[in-house]
């Protein structure tokens, strides 16, 4: 259970900062990219992508690998399991979904 | 992994100040369910085997196989929900009220143990990543 808390906690800090979030979710939507091409987006020095790579690896939530002179990051969302729970993510999309139904009956003749 | 987790259930009631029939069809016809829910092929006759199709998201098709499991009109609804190795089960319940009708969706079969929450991390956890902000915000 500690370990878990632990495992949590570390996750909890890795996301708590918006451009580790960004980089993140980039990297999860569109696959694999280098140093150099996650820093043209990130907006911010590559010296400062680097060190949030590095916050973002220790949370196991990317991957790199080395090829010639650059490094490859890989999004590893699964390693939100501890975050994430089905109730969380179904009562967020039901209510949404409840929301358009709404809107679709107001739309709708009679 | 194998021991058994005791399963969950999510409730969700709304009043809605539509009349119980039009609720209904909107629950009920295919084209109307793709306005509000998802690309299917529903058809409200038990047995039937359907799918809702979402946009995939990476570790995730978007495919969810359902299957219906009881129809009685204008009033409750209920199907199967398949989805990355978890089968759970929705059901509708239309109630009338004064002003129009009393809406209940229950979706149970969800389990607490790891590898259910496991495949939950990568459904649509884009979408939801506010969610751990605001999680993450009340941590300190």
């Amino acid at each position: 259970m500690q370990v878990a808390q632990a495992i949590a906690d570390n996750l909890f800090k890795a996301l708590s900062d918006p451009t580790r979030r960004a980089i993140f979710e980039h990297l999860a939507r569109d696959g694999e990219q280098t140093v150099h091409a996650l820093t043209d987006r990130a907006g911010v020095s590559q010296p400062a992508v680097s060190k949030h790579l590095g916050i973002l690896k220790h949370a196991k939530l990317v991957r790199d690998r080395r090829e010639g002179r650059e490094t490859h990051y890989r999004a590893q969302p699964q390693s939100l399991a501890p975050l994430v729970d089905w109730m969380n993510i179904y009562g967020a999309f039901w209510r949404d979904r409840f929301d358009q139904l709404e809107n679709l009956l107001k739309r709708m003749d009679q | 992994m194998t021991e058994t987790a005791p399963t969950r259930t999510l409730v969700i009631e709304r009043d809605i100040p539509h009349p119980q029939e039009k609720i209904w069809r909107a629950l009920t016809q295919s084209p109307l369910i793709d306005e509000w829910l998802m690309k299917n092929d529903f058809q409200p006759t038990v047995g039937h085997r359907f799918k809702f199709r979402s946009t995939p998201v990476p570790g995730w098709d978007g495919v969810i196989a359902c299957e219906v499991l009881l129809v009685e009109p204008n009033s409750r609804l209920s199907y199967s929900w398949g989805t990355m190795g978890m089968v759970s089960m929705v059901a509708w319940t239309l109630t009338p009220t004064k002003d129009g009708t009393h809406v209940r969706m229950e979706q149970t079969g969800f389990r607490s143990e790891q590898d259910a929450a496991y495949k939950g991390a990568t459904y649509g956890w884009t979408k939801f990543i506010g969610n751990l902000e605001r999680v993450a915000g009340g941590l300190d």
